[in-house]
């Protein structure tokens, strides 16, 4: 699985400024919607199931990343958006750092799988120091899918 | 075997008890039905540090550091699939107890929405 299977281009956000956790993952859903991605009308049942899913446990994995989620039988292919927040966003991330990375996947509940390779596939790229730091340098969508198309072929050392 | 007085082997025998860090390995198997996804893979890791330990993680011939996430979410360790899991640290046992319990309990956690 490649990140430019599931991450929609035109819904990254490069420039996200939100004050909340809430915030950051409203403006990331209705960035898929405002592409057609997820049907608008899914919208807000899409954002209320990723923040039930946060009350279980910060989806903040550590080191500035954060992956807020949800299955949701209104997709039938993963779809994911990424969001850079140069001012952080406070996710309660487990080591209780800001969030300046999110990536945010919707995906249909059938398809577990999917779910965990694309999770494999954006942590493996997360670990190079090389793809954390271009990411966050990233100041438009086009540099990011730049980004997403060298890290899918292994242009980063 | 070289014959050892009794204060050797009562030397060794001090030696090992106060080696700072204990070391437990056991196997696992996840039988998450959506593999250890992110919820359980914070589950484990918040054990880890609970206890203060090192502990790695192998799935097949790959091995990970079990108390980074990003790390542990690399494995994509499907239902079915088999782990070792090695901690080191003054709780090694008590943290691969505890750790273990969670793949017995299938981390008795409701699988997100």
């Amino acid at each position: 699985m490649r990140l430019s299977d599931f991450v929609v281009p035109e819904a990254i956000l490069p420039d996200l400024k939100v004050d909340t956790k809430e915030a950051a993952i409203r403006k990331m859903v209705e960035s898929l919607a405002g592409c057609g991605s997820i049907q608008t009308e899914d919208q807000e049942s899409i954002i209320a199931a990723i923040l039930k899913r946060e009350e279980l446990g910060s989806t903040g994995i550590g080191n500035g990343v954060a992956v807020p989620h949800t299955k949701h039988p209104s997709v039938d292919r993963l779809v994911a958006t990424i969001a850079l927040a140069k001012d952080g966003v406070d996710f309660a991330s487990l080591d209780g750092e800001d969030v300046f990375i999110l990536f945010l996947l919707v995906s249909p509940p059938d398809r577990p799988g999917d779910h965990l390779r694309a999770l494999e596939n954006i942590s493996r790229h997360l670990r190079n120091h090389n793809f954390c730091s271009f990411l966050k340098q990233a100041t438009s969508s086009k540099a990011v899918v730049e980004l997403l198309d060298e890290a899918d072929n292994n242009q980063l050392g | 075997m070289f014959p050892r007085s009794d204060n050797f082997i009562a030397a060794m025998h001090r030696a090992v008890l106060m080696m700072p860090n204990q070391m437990c390995i056991r196997e696992v198997t996840v039988n998450l039905e959506n593999g250890l996804h992110l919820a359980p893979s914070s589950q484990i890791v918040q054990l880890a540090q609970k206890f203060g330990c090192a502990l790695s993680i192998r799935k097949g011939e790959r091995t990970v550091d079990g108390t980074s996430m990003l790390e542990l979410l690399t494995l994509a360790a499907e239902h079915g699939a088999v782990l070792q899991l090695e901690a080191r640290g003054d709780r090694a046992e008590e943290a691969i107890e505890a750790i273990s319990q969670l793949f017995e309990r299938n981390f008795e956690v409701e699988e997100p929405a």
